[in-house]
Protein backbone atom coordinates (compact mmCIF):
# COMPACT_ATOMS: atom_id res chain seq x y z
CA UNK A 1 0.00 0.00 0.00
CA UNK A 2 2.77 2.45 0.97
CA UNK A 3 6.21 1.81 -0.42
CA UNK A 4 9.43 3.78 0.14
CA UNK A 5 12.30 3.01 -2.26
CA UNK A 6 15.69 4.46 -1.28
CA UNK A 7 14.09 7.71 -0.17
CA UNK A 8 16.20 10.62 1.04
CA UNK A 9 15.11 14.09 2.05
CA UNK A 10 17.77 16.72 2.40
CA UNK A 11 16.67 20.14 3.69
CA UNK A 12 20.09 21.76 3.39
CA UNK A 13 23.53 20.56 2.34
CA UNK A 14 24.30 19.44 5.89
CA UNK A 15 20.99 18.04 7.12
CA UNK A 16 19.47 14.85 5.77
CA UNK A 17 16.07 14.39 7.41
CA UNK A 18 15.77 10.96 5.76
CA UNK A 19 18.68 8.97 4.38
CA UNK A 20 18.12 6.16 1.87
CA UNK A 21 15.02 4.75 3.57
CA UNK A 22 13.19 1.75 2.09
CA UNK A 23 10.22 -0.18 3.50
CA UNK A 24 6.70 -1.25 2.64
CA UNK A 25 3.46 -1.07 4.59
CA UNK A 26 0.75 -3.54 3.62
CA UNK A 27 -3.01 -3.14 3.77
CA UNK A 28 -4.65 -3.43 7.25
CA UNK A 29 -1.25 -3.36 8.96
CA UNK A 30 -0.62 -1.44 12.21
CA UNK A 31 2.91 -0.08 11.93
CA UNK A 32 4.64 2.07 14.51
CA UNK A 33 7.57 4.22 13.64
CA UNK A 34 9.84 5.23 16.49
CA UNK A 35 12.82 7.45 16.88
CA UNK A 36 14.12 10.42 18.83
CA UNK A 37 12.99 13.94 17.99
CA UNK A 38 14.55 14.90 14.68
CA UNK A 39 14.99 11.31 13.53
CA UNK A 40 12.77 11.92 10.48
CA UNK A 41 9.32 10.58 11.55
CA UNK A 42 7.39 13.74 10.69
CA UNK A 43 9.30 14.17 7.42
CA UNK A 44 8.31 10.63 6.46
CA UNK A 45 4.61 11.46 6.96
CA UNK A 46 4.98 14.75 5.10
CA UNK A 47 6.40 12.84 2.14
CA UNK A 48 3.45 10.42 2.12
CA UNK A 49 1.01 13.37 2.17
CA UNK A 50 3.07 15.07 -0.57
CA UNK A 51 3.46 18.05 1.70
CA UNK A 52 7.17 17.70 0.88
CA UNK A 53 8.91 16.16 -2.12
CA UNK A 54 11.77 13.64 -1.69
CA UNK A 55 15.28 14.69 -2.71
CA UNK A 56 15.99 11.13 -3.93
CA UNK A 57 14.11 7.87 -4.24
CA UNK A 58 10.49 7.02 -4.96
CA UNK A 59 7.35 6.81 -2.83
CA UNK A 60 4.32 4.80 -3.90
CA UNK A 61 0.79 4.94 -2.56
CA UNK A 62 -1.47 2.24 -4.02
CA UNK A 63 1.11 1.79 -6.82
CA UNK A 64 0.83 5.52 -7.68
CA UNK A 65 4.12 7.43 -7.51
CA UNK A 66 3.40 10.23 -5.06
CA UNK A 67 5.93 12.81 -6.30
CA UNK A 68 4.57 12.54 -9.83
CA UNK A 69 1.05 13.61 -8.79
CA UNK A 70 0.18 17.12 -10.01
CA UNK A 71 -0.67 19.76 -7.38
CA UNK A 72 -4.30 19.99 -8.47
CA UNK A 73 -4.67 16.20 -8.20
CA UNK A 74 -3.18 16.01 -4.70
CA UNK A 75 -6.58 16.33 -2.96
CA UNK A 76 -7.54 12.92 -4.41
CA UNK A 77 -4.47 11.30 -2.80
CA UNK A 78 -5.05 13.07 0.50
CA UNK A 79 -8.68 11.97 0.63
CA UNK A 80 -7.40 8.36 0.83
CA UNK A 81 -5.37 9.28 3.90
CA UNK A 82 -6.57 10.37 7.32
CA UNK A 83 -3.88 12.39 9.06
CA UNK A 84 -3.60 13.02 12.80
CA UNK A 85 -1.01 15.57 13.84
CA UNK A 86 0.72 16.20 17.15
CA UNK A 87 -0.43 19.83 17.08
CA UNK A 88 -3.95 18.66 16.08
CA UNK A 89 -4.17 21.03 13.08
CA UNK A 90 -7.84 21.83 13.69
CA UNK A 91 -9.49 24.74 11.90
CA UNK A 92 -9.96 27.29 14.68
CA UNK A 93 -12.86 29.12 13.07
CA UNK A 94 -14.92 25.91 12.90
CA UNK A 95 -16.62 23.98 15.69
CA UNK A 96 -15.68 20.36 16.51
CA UNK A 97 -18.69 19.22 14.45
CA UNK A 98 -17.69 21.41 11.47
CA UNK A 99 -14.04 20.29 11.63
CA UNK A 100 -15.10 16.65 11.38
CA UNK A 101 -17.81 17.35 8.79
CA UNK A 102 -15.28 19.22 6.63
CA UNK A 103 -13.45 15.98 5.73
CA UNK A 104 -16.74 14.57 4.41
CA UNK A 105 -17.79 17.77 2.66
CA UNK A 106 -14.58 17.87 0.62
CA UNK A 107 -15.33 14.43 -0.82
CA UNK A 108 -18.83 15.59 -1.77
CA UNK A 109 -20.85 13.55 0.72
CA UNK A 110 -24.51 14.53 0.98
CA UNK A 111 -25.79 16.59 3.93
CA UNK A 112 -27.71 13.58 5.17
CA UNK A 113 -24.60 11.38 5.17
CA UNK A 114 -22.54 14.10 6.86
CA UNK A 115 -25.12 14.54 9.61
CA UNK A 116 -25.41 10.80 10.26
CA UNK A 117 -21.70 9.96 10.13
CA UNK A 118 -20.49 12.94 12.17
CA UNK A 119 -22.96 12.08 14.93
CA UNK A 120 -21.72 8.47 14.90
CA UNK A 121 -18.03 9.40 14.95
CA UNK A 122 -18.57 11.97 17.69
CA UNK A 123 -20.09 9.19 19.74
CA UNK A 124 -17.15 6.85 19.00
CA UNK A 125 -14.63 9.46 20.20
CA UNK A 126 -16.90 10.42 23.12
CA UNK A 127 -17.43 14.04 22.14
CA UNK A 128 -21.16 14.21 21.45
CA UNK A 129 -21.58 16.89 24.09
CA UNK A 130 -18.79 19.03 22.67
CA UNK A 131 -19.95 19.09 19.04
CA UNK A 132 -20.59 22.82 19.02
CA UNK A 133 -17.43 23.81 20.87
CA UNK A 134 -14.63 25.59 19.05
CA UNK A 135 -11.10 24.07 19.34
CA UNK A 136 -10.09 26.83 21.75
CA UNK A 137 -12.80 25.58 24.15
CA UNK A 138 -11.51 21.97 24.12
CA UNK A 139 -8.76 20.27 26.17
CA UNK A 140 -5.71 18.71 24.49
CA UNK A 141 -7.22 15.22 24.65
CA UNK A 142 -10.52 16.42 23.23
CA UNK A 143 -8.78 18.24 20.39
CA UNK A 144 -6.83 15.10 19.55
CA UNK A 145 -10.04 13.06 19.52
CA UNK A 146 -11.61 15.58 17.15
CA UNK A 147 -8.53 15.26 14.92
CA UNK A 148 -8.86 11.46 14.95
CA UNK A 149 -12.57 11.70 14.24
CA UNK A 150 -11.79 13.96 11.27
CA UNK A 151 -9.12 11.54 10.08
CA UNK A 152 -11.38 8.48 10.09
CA UNK A 153 -14.83 9.84 9.18
CA UNK A 154 -14.40 9.55 5.41
CA UNK A 155 -13.18 5.95 5.79
CA UNK A 156 -9.65 6.49 4.46
CA UNK A 157 -7.45 3.61 3.36
CA UNK A 158 -4.76 4.59 5.83
CA UNK A 159 -4.44 6.71 8.96
CA UNK A 160 -1.17 8.53 9.58
CA UNK A 161 -0.90 9.46 13.25
CA UNK A 162 2.09 11.66 14.00
CA UNK A 163 2.74 11.74 17.75
CA UNK A 164 -0.98 11.74 18.52
CA UNK A 165 -0.29 11.25 22.22
CA UNK A 166 2.60 13.72 22.45
CA UNK A 167 0.65 16.43 24.26
CA UNK A 168 -1.61 14.16 26.31
CA UNK A 169 -1.60 12.76 29.84
CA UNK A 170 -1.17 8.94 30.16
CA UNK A 171 -4.92 8.36 30.54
CA UNK A 172 -5.84 10.29 27.38
CA UNK A 173 -2.85 8.81 25.53
CA UNK A 174 -4.13 5.29 26.25
CA UNK A 175 -7.63 6.26 25.08
CA UNK A 176 -6.24 7.51 21.77
CA UNK A 177 -4.20 4.34 21.20
CA UNK A 178 -7.26 2.17 21.98
CA UNK A 179 -9.17 4.18 19.39
CA UNK A 180 -6.45 3.66 16.76
CA UNK A 181 -6.43 -0.10 17.46
CA UNK A 182 -10.20 -0.17 17.05
CA UNK A 183 -9.90 1.63 13.72
CA UNK A 184 -7.21 -0.83 12.59
CA UNK A 185 -9.41 -3.76 13.59
CA UNK A 186 -12.11 -2.43 11.29
CA UNK A 187 -9.68 -2.80 8.36
CA UNK A 188 -7.93 0.56 8.12
CA UNK A 189 -4.14 0.63 7.87
CA UNK A 190 -2.63 2.61 10.73
CA UNK A 191 0.81 4.19 10.60
CA UNK A 192 1.72 5.57 14.03
CA UNK A 193 4.75 7.70 14.82
CA UNK A 194 5.62 8.06 18.48
CA UNK A 195 8.47 8.14 20.98
CA UNK A 196 6.30 6.77 23.76
CA UNK A 197 8.09 3.60 24.91
CA UNK A 198 5.21 2.27 27.04
CA UNK A 199 2.75 2.48 24.18
CA UNK A 200 5.05 0.78 21.67
CA UNK A 201 5.93 -2.07 24.04
CA UNK A 202 2.28 -2.67 24.90
CA UNK A 203 1.14 -2.79 21.26
CA UNK A 204 3.22 -5.80 20.16
CA UNK A 205 2.90 -4.73 16.49
CA UNK A 206 5.41 -4.03 13.72
CA UNK A 207 7.96 -1.35 14.67
CA UNK A 208 10.23 0.62 12.32
CA UNK A 209 13.06 2.47 14.08
CA UNK A 210 14.64 5.59 12.65
CA UNK A 211 17.87 7.17 13.80
CA UNK A 212 19.33 10.33 12.28
CA UNK A 213 17.18 9.81 9.21
CA UNK A 214 18.29 6.20 8.67
CA UNK A 215 16.10 3.12 9.05
CA UNK A 216 18.03 1.05 11.58
CA UNK A 217 15.45 -1.59 12.50
CA UNK A 218 12.21 -3.03 11.10
CA UNK A 219 10.69 -5.81 13.25
CA UNK A 220 7.37 -7.63 13.40
CA UNK A 221 6.10 -7.41 17.03
CA UNK A 222 8.94 -5.04 17.73
CA UNK A 223 9.86 -3.16 20.89
CA UNK A 224 11.03 0.35 21.61
CA UNK A 225 14.82 0.12 21.48
CA UNK A 226 16.91 3.27 20.96
CA UNK B 1 -22.21 20.89 -7.96
CA UNK B 2 -25.22 22.52 -6.27
CA UNK B 3 -24.15 21.00 -2.94
CA UNK B 4 -20.63 22.35 -3.48
CA UNK B 5 -21.89 25.87 -4.26
CA UNK B 6 -24.28 25.73 -1.30
CA UNK B 7 -21.44 24.69 1.03
CA UNK B 8 -19.12 27.40 -0.29
CA UNK B 9 -21.80 30.08 0.21
CA UNK B 10 -22.66 28.78 3.68
CA UNK B 11 -19.02 28.60 4.72
CA UNK B 12 -18.32 32.10 3.34
CA UNK B 13 -21.24 33.52 5.30
CA UNK B 14 -20.14 31.70 8.49
CA UNK B 15 -16.59 33.03 8.18
CA UNK B 16 -18.04 36.49 7.63
CA UNK B 17 -20.21 36.34 10.72
CA UNK B 18 -17.51 34.81 12.95
CA UNK B 19 -14.43 36.88 12.22
CA UNK B 20 -15.91 40.20 13.26
CA UNK B 21 -12.79 42.26 13.95
CA UNK B 22 -11.14 41.33 10.63
CA UNK B 23 -14.39 41.88 8.76
CA UNK B 24 -14.90 45.33 10.30
CA UNK B 25 -11.35 46.30 9.24
CA UNK B 26 -11.93 44.98 5.71
CA UNK B 27 -15.26 46.79 5.34
CA UNK B 28 -13.77 50.03 6.68
CA UNK B 29 -10.94 49.93 4.14
CA UNK B 30 -13.33 49.04 1.32
CA UNK B 31 -15.57 51.96 2.33
CA UNK B 32 -12.53 54.26 2.01
CA UNK B 33 -11.64 52.82 -1.41
CA UNK B 34 -15.23 53.04 -2.73
CA UNK B 35 -15.62 56.57 -1.33
CA UNK B 36 -12.41 57.62 -3.13
CA UNK B 37 -13.67 56.22 -6.44
CA UNK B 38 -17.13 57.79 -6.02
CA UNK B 39 -15.59 61.15 -5.05
CA UNK B 40 -13.40 61.04 -8.15
CA UNK B 41 -16.45 60.34 -10.30
CA UNK B 42 -18.29 63.33 -8.79
CA UNK B 43 -15.23 65.61 -8.89
CA UNK B 44 -14.59 64.69 -12.52
CA UNK B 45 -18.03 66.02 -13.43
CA UNK B 46 -17.78 69.04 -11.15
CA UNK B 47 -14.38 70.03 -12.60
CA UNK B 48 -15.68 69.41 -16.12
CA UNK B 49 -18.51 71.75 -15.28
CA UNK B 50 -16.04 74.38 -14.01
CA UNK B 51 -13.81 74.02 -17.08
CA UNK B 52 -16.81 74.34 -19.42
CA UNK B 53 -17.94 77.50 -17.68
CA UNK B 54 -14.42 78.99 -18.09
CA UNK B 55 -14.38 77.95 -21.76
CA UNK B 56 -17.81 79.53 -22.26
CA UNK B 57 -16.37 82.89 -21.26
CA UNK B 58 -13.75 82.87 -24.01
CA UNK B 59 -14.59 84.34 -27.43
CA UNK B 60 -13.17 86.72 -30.07
CA UNK B 61 -14.78 89.79 -31.59
CA UNK B 62 -14.49 90.99 -35.18
CA UNK B 63 -15.20 94.72 -35.62
CA UNK B 64 -16.38 96.01 -38.99
CA UNK B 65 -15.65 99.32 -40.64
CA UNK B 66 -18.37 101.99 -40.13
CA UNK B 67 -19.11 102.05 -43.81
CA UNK B 68 -19.73 98.27 -43.98
CA UNK B 69 -23.39 97.55 -44.62
CA UNK B 70 -25.46 95.34 -42.35
CA UNK B 71 -26.25 93.14 -45.34
CA UNK B 72 -22.54 92.49 -45.99
CA UNK B 73 -21.87 91.81 -42.34
CA UNK B 74 -24.76 89.32 -42.11
CA UNK B 75 -23.41 87.60 -45.22
CA UNK B 76 -20.02 87.30 -43.51
CA UNK B 77 -21.82 85.98 -40.42
CA UNK B 78 -23.42 83.22 -42.49
CA UNK B 79 -20.06 82.33 -44.00
CA UNK B 80 -18.39 82.23 -40.57
CA UNK B 81 -21.15 80.01 -39.18
CA UNK B 82 -20.26 77.46 -41.85
CA UNK B 83 -16.65 77.11 -40.57
CA UNK B 84 -16.53 73.73 -38.78
CA UNK B 85 -14.46 75.12 -35.88
CA UNK B 86 -17.09 77.75 -35.05
CA UNK B 87 -19.46 76.88 -32.25
CA UNK B 88 -21.49 80.10 -32.15
CA UNK B 89 -21.62 83.48 -33.96
CA UNK B 90 -23.50 86.48 -32.64
CA UNK B 91 -24.09 89.68 -34.59
CA UNK B 92 -23.99 92.95 -32.60
CA UNK B 93 -25.24 95.92 -34.60
CA UNK B 94 -23.97 99.48 -34.13
CA UNK B 95 -27.18 100.33 -32.22
CA UNK B 96 -26.84 97.34 -29.91
CA UNK B 97 -23.21 98.25 -29.25
CA UNK B 98 -24.27 101.80 -28.35
CA UNK B 99 -27.05 100.60 -26.03
CA UNK B 100 -24.72 98.15 -24.37
CA UNK B 101 -22.06 100.85 -23.84
CA UNK B 102 -24.61 103.33 -22.51
CA UNK B 103 -26.06 100.80 -20.08
CA UNK B 104 -22.64 99.85 -18.87
CA UNK B 105 -21.33 103.40 -18.35
CA UNK B 106 -24.48 105.38 -17.57
CA UNK B 107 -23.07 106.33 -14.12
CA UNK B 108 -19.94 107.81 -15.73
CA UNK B 109 -21.06 111.34 -16.57
CA UNK B 110 -17.80 112.35 -18.31
CA UNK B 111 -18.08 109.43 -20.72
CA UNK B 112 -21.76 110.11 -21.38
CA UNK B 113 -21.02 113.81 -22.04
CA UNK B 114 -18.21 112.89 -24.44
CA UNK B 115 -20.58 110.56 -26.30
CA UNK B 116 -23.12 113.36 -26.63
CA UNK B 117 -20.44 115.71 -27.96
CA UNK B 118 -19.44 113.23 -30.69
CA UNK B 119 -23.02 113.48 -31.94
CA UNK B 120 -23.02 110.25 -33.99
CA UNK B 121 -22.82 106.56 -33.04
CA UNK B 122 -19.05 105.86 -32.99
CA UNK B 123 -19.38 102.11 -32.40
CA UNK B 124 -18.70 99.53 -35.04
CA UNK B 125 -20.92 96.56 -35.70
CA UNK B 126 -19.23 93.34 -34.67
CA UNK B 127 -19.42 89.55 -34.65
CA UNK B 128 -18.81 87.64 -31.41
CA UNK B 129 -17.42 84.25 -32.30
CA UNK B 130 -16.99 81.24 -30.05
CA UNK B 131 -14.94 78.22 -31.15
CA UNK B 132 -15.14 74.64 -29.90
CA UNK B 133 -11.49 74.66 -28.82
CA UNK B 134 -8.88 77.31 -28.04
CA UNK B 135 -6.54 76.11 -30.74
CA UNK B 136 -9.22 76.86 -33.35
CA UNK B 137 -9.31 80.64 -32.78
CA UNK B 138 -6.17 81.12 -34.90
CA UNK B 139 -7.88 79.52 -37.91
CA UNK B 140 -10.95 81.75 -37.44
CA UNK B 141 -8.77 84.87 -37.16
CA UNK B 142 -6.94 83.83 -40.35
CA UNK B 143 -10.29 83.64 -42.16
CA UNK B 144 -10.80 87.38 -41.57
CA UNK B 145 -7.33 88.20 -42.83
CA UNK B 146 -8.26 86.95 -46.27
CA UNK B 147 -8.09 89.62 -49.03
CA UNK B 148 -11.83 89.60 -49.69
CA UNK B 149 -12.68 90.67 -46.16
CA UNK B 150 -9.96 93.21 -45.38
CA UNK B 151 -12.04 96.02 -46.93
CA UNK B 152 -14.90 95.23 -44.48
CA UNK B 153 -13.05 94.31 -41.27
CA UNK B 154 -11.69 97.01 -38.99
CA UNK B 155 -9.95 94.72 -36.54
CA UNK B 156 -9.97 91.23 -35.03
CA UNK B 157 -9.32 91.33 -31.30
CA UNK B 158 -7.92 87.81 -31.26
CA UNK B 159 -4.30 88.98 -31.34
CA UNK B 160 -4.89 91.20 -28.29
CA UNK B 161 -6.69 88.41 -26.41
CA UNK B 162 -4.43 85.60 -27.63
CA UNK B 163 -2.09 85.53 -24.57
CA UNK B 164 -5.08 85.42 -22.19
CA UNK B 165 -6.87 82.74 -24.25
CA UNK B 166 -3.68 80.67 -24.42
CA UNK B 167 -3.14 81.02 -20.68
CA UNK B 168 -6.71 79.97 -19.89
CA UNK B 169 -6.51 76.93 -22.12
CA UNK B 170 -3.04 75.94 -20.93
CA UNK B 171 -4.45 76.11 -17.41
CA UNK B 172 -7.51 74.07 -18.38
CA UNK B 173 -5.44 71.45 -20.15
CA UNK B 174 -2.97 71.28 -17.23
CA UNK B 175 -5.89 70.90 -14.83
CA UNK B 176 -7.24 68.05 -16.95
CA UNK B 177 -3.85 66.30 -17.00
CA UNK B 178 -3.31 66.89 -13.28
CA UNK B 179 -6.82 65.65 -12.55
CA UNK B 180 -6.22 62.42 -14.48
CA UNK B 181 -2.82 61.85 -12.83
CA UNK B 182 -4.17 62.64 -9.36
CA UNK B 183 -7.22 60.41 -9.93
CA UNK B 184 -5.00 57.53 -11.11
CA UNK B 185 -2.75 57.96 -8.10
CA UNK B 186 -5.71 57.97 -5.72
CA UNK B 187 -7.23 54.91 -7.42
CA UNK B 188 -3.90 53.03 -7.15
CA UNK B 189 -3.53 53.98 -3.46
CA UNK B 190 -7.13 53.05 -2.62
CA UNK B 191 -6.95 49.72 -4.46
CA UNK B 192 -3.53 48.86 -2.98
CA UNK B 193 -4.68 49.58 0.57
CA UNK B 194 -7.84 47.51 0.11
CA UNK B 195 -5.90 44.66 -1.52
CA UNK B 196 -3.22 44.61 1.18
CA UNK B 197 -5.72 44.72 4.04
CA UNK B 198 -7.58 41.72 2.62
CA UNK B 199 -4.26 40.01 1.89
CA UNK B 200 -3.21 40.44 5.53
CA UNK B 201 -6.57 39.14 6.74
CA UNK B 202 -6.16 36.04 4.57
CA UNK B 203 -2.50 35.71 5.58
CA UNK B 204 -3.71 35.18 9.14
CA UNK B 205 -5.73 32.21 7.80
CA UNK B 206 -2.77 30.63 5.98
CA UNK B 207 -2.48 27.81 8.53
CA UNK B 208 -6.18 26.97 8.10
CA UNK B 209 -5.75 26.96 4.32
CA UNK B 210 -2.83 24.56 4.72
CA UNK B 211 -4.92 22.28 6.94
CA UNK B 212 -7.75 22.33 4.40
CA UNK B 213 -5.31 21.29 1.68
CA UNK B 214 -3.96 18.45 3.84
CA UNK B 215 -7.48 17.22 4.58
CA UNK B 216 -8.00 16.88 0.83
CA UNK B 217 -10.00 19.97 -0.07
CA UNK B 218 -9.78 21.12 -3.69
CA UNK B 219 -8.54 24.63 -4.42
CA UNK B 220 -12.03 25.89 -5.26
CA UNK B 221 -13.47 24.42 -2.08
CA UNK B 222 -10.87 26.42 -0.10
CA UNK B 223 -10.90 29.54 -2.26
CA UNK B 224 -14.70 29.77 -2.59
CA UNK B 225 -15.60 30.81 0.97
CA UNK B 226 -12.90 33.52 0.91
CA UNK B 227 -14.35 34.89 -2.33
CA UNK B 228 -17.86 34.83 -0.85
CA UNK B 229 -16.55 36.56 2.27
CA UNK B 230 -14.84 39.20 0.10
CA UNK B 231 -18.03 39.73 -1.89
CA UNK B 232 -20.11 40.13 1.27
CA UNK B 233 -17.59 42.63 2.69
CA UNK B 234 -17.74 44.54 -0.61
CA UNK B 235 -21.54 44.49 -0.57
CA UNK B 236 -21.75 45.86 2.97
CA UNK B 237 -19.13 48.51 2.14
CA UNK B 238 -21.27 49.46 -0.91
CA UNK B 239 -24.39 49.83 1.26
CA UNK B 240 -22.51 52.03 3.75
CA UNK B 241 -21.10 54.20 0.95
CA UNK B 242 -24.48 54.58 -0.74
CA UNK B 243 -26.10 55.75 2.50
CA UNK B 244 -23.10 58.01 3.22
CA UNK B 245 -23.12 59.69 -0.20
CA UNK B 246 -26.92 60.02 -0.19
CA UNK B 247 -26.73 61.86 3.14
CA UNK B 248 -23.79 64.04 2.02
CA UNK B 249 -25.56 64.96 -1.23
CA UNK B 250 -28.74 65.79 0.65
CA UNK B 251 -26.95 67.91 3.27
CA UNK B 252 -24.36 69.63 1.06
CA UNK B 253 -26.21 69.58 -2.31
CA UNK B 254 -27.48 73.18 -2.28
CA UNK B 255 -24.18 74.43 -0.80
CA UNK B 256 -22.15 73.09 -3.72
CA UNK B 257 -23.85 75.69 -5.93
CA UNK B 258 -21.81 78.37 -4.16
CA UNK B 259 -18.61 76.61 -5.18
CA UNK B 260 -19.67 75.57 -8.65
CA UNK B 261 -22.47 77.87 -9.88
CA UNK B 262 -25.08 75.81 -11.69
CA UNK B 263 -23.79 72.52 -10.21
CA UNK B 264 -25.93 70.93 -7.49
CA UNK B 265 -24.52 67.78 -5.87
CA UNK B 266 -27.97 66.45 -4.94
CA UNK B 267 -29.26 66.88 -8.51
CA UNK B 268 -26.09 65.28 -9.87
CA UNK B 269 -26.47 62.39 -7.40
CA UNK B 270 -30.11 61.81 -8.35
CA UNK B 271 -29.46 62.06 -12.10
CA UNK B 272 -26.49 59.68 -11.91
CA UNK B 273 -27.92 57.45 -9.16
CA UNK B 274 -27.70 54.16 -11.06
CA UNK B 275 -24.21 54.94 -12.38
CA UNK B 276 -23.07 55.65 -8.82
CA UNK B 277 -24.74 52.43 -7.60
CA UNK B 278 -22.89 50.53 -10.34
CA UNK B 279 -19.52 52.14 -9.56
CA UNK B 280 -19.87 51.48 -5.83
CA UNK B 281 -21.21 47.93 -6.13
CA UNK B 282 -18.73 46.90 -8.81
CA UNK B 283 -15.74 48.44 -7.04
CA UNK B 284 -16.76 47.06 -3.61
CA UNK B 285 -17.60 43.52 -4.65
CA UNK B 286 -14.88 43.49 -7.33
CA UNK B 287 -12.16 44.62 -4.94
CA UNK B 288 -13.32 42.19 -2.25
CA UNK B 289 -13.44 39.21 -4.60
CA UNK B 290 -10.29 39.95 -6.63
CA UNK B 291 -8.18 40.75 -3.56
CA UNK B 292 -9.31 37.48 -1.95
CA UNK B 293 -8.63 35.56 -5.15
CA UNK B 294 -5.03 36.78 -5.42
CA UNK B 295 -4.36 36.57 -1.68
CA UNK B 296 -5.56 32.95 -1.33
CA UNK B 297 -3.71 31.77 -4.42
CA UNK B 298 -0.37 32.22 -2.71
CA UNK B 299 -1.28 29.78 0.07
CA UNK B 300 -2.68 27.02 -2.14
CA UNK B 301 0.65 25.78 -3.41
CA UNK B 302 1.10 23.10 -0.74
Amino acid sequence: MIKFQYVSKIYSHKTAALDNVSFEVKEKEFVSIVGKSGSGKTTLFKLILAEERPSNGRIFFDSQEVQKIKTKELPFLRRKIGAVFQDYKLIHSKTAYENIAYAMEVIGASDKEVKKDVAEVLEIVGLTGKANNFPIELSGGEKQRVAIARALIHRPEVILADEPTGNLDPYNALEIIRLLLKINKSGTTVFLATHNKTIINSLEKRVITLQDGKLIRDEEKGRFIL
Amino acid sequence: MITLIKRILKSGWKNFSREKSLIVANIFILVLAISTLTSLFILKDASQFLISSIEEKVDISVYFKLEASEEDILKVKDDVAKIPEVKEVKYISQEEALVSFTNKHKEDLVLMQSLDEVGVNPFSASLNIRAFEASQYQAIADFFNSSTLTNLVEKVDYYKRKPVIDKIFTFVSSMNMLGIAFSLLLIIIAVSIAFNTIRLAIYSSREEIKIQRLVGASNWFIRGPFLVQGAICGFFAFLICLVLFSLLSWIFGPKTEFLFPGFNLLTFFLVNFWTIVFIQLASGVGLGVLSSLFAVRKHLKI
